[in-house]
């Protein structure tokens, strides 16, 4: 019961959080601006984690929150250095 | 095997209402990013994402490893208080970068308008 409950509940997030991915990498395609790209990359990241996450659950395995921990953190860095790049032309000044 | 079947109905319940939420709750912000007609709006669709639809994702994580292992796994915490944390200030920076470059444009048409924090450097007298 809880097997069947919890394994169409972890199917119906994951199903989610592609469809989020897709409509993510459309943003990222079709722009029209360079900050619409680094926002959709940034949410990208964020669906990313959140899979690893759900692939802990489903899988009962504690490996797979330090892979989502290191997503956020890689996620956080690599948004900043292009906000960063968009507003000056340069990371490091 | 995985453990999902020794675990009891009473947590199984509440674990798969916040995985559901949490995943309606992504693909809304998602669809905000997507349909929305212009960037300082389309700002605030991810901002759903990383807050309530990981933290949904987040909780459910903390009460199925609780349950499974017996013993109190709070260690997601850590994730929600740094994307928490992170995600106002990642906003920040998009939306200041994308403030500077509508001006040096000159696009009027965005709603940006030049004076008082957002000023141009070459532009100051």
């Amino acid at each position: 019961m809880s097997a069947a409950l919890l394994g169409f509940a972890i199917m119906f997030a994951f199903s989610c959080v592609v469809i989020a991915m897709v409509f993510c990498t459309v943003r990222l395609l079709i722009g029209p601006s360079a900050q619409d790209r680094v926002l959709a990359l940034d949410t990208l990241w964020m669906c990313a984690m959140l899979l690893a996450l759900m692939m802990g659950i489903r899988h009962g395995s504690q490996i797979y929150f330090e892979a989502a921990m290191l997503i956020a953190l890689v996620s956080f860095a690599s948004t900043v250095a292009l906000a960063k790049f968009l507003m000056r032309g340069e990371i490091i000044e | 095997m995985n453990g999902l079947e020794s675990v009891p109905v009473w947590a199984a319940l509440p674990t798969a209402f916040l995985l559901i939420l949490g995943g309606v709750i992504v693909v809304v912000g998602a669809l905000g990013l997507m349909r929305l007609p212009n960037f300082y709006q389309r700002i605030h669709g991810p901002a759903i994402t990383v807050t309530l639809g990981a933290g949904c994702l987040l909780i459910a994580s903390m009460i199925h490893f609780t349950v499974l292992k017996s013993r109190p796994v709070i260690h997601e915490l850590i994730i929600t208080l740094f994307v928490l944390m992170t995600a106002p200030v990642v906003a920040m920076l998009i939306m200041r970068a994308a403030v500077y470059r509508d001006l040096r444009a000159g696009k009027g048409d965005s709603g940006v308008t030049e004076g008082g924090v957002y000023r141009l450097p070459d532009r100051e007298e």
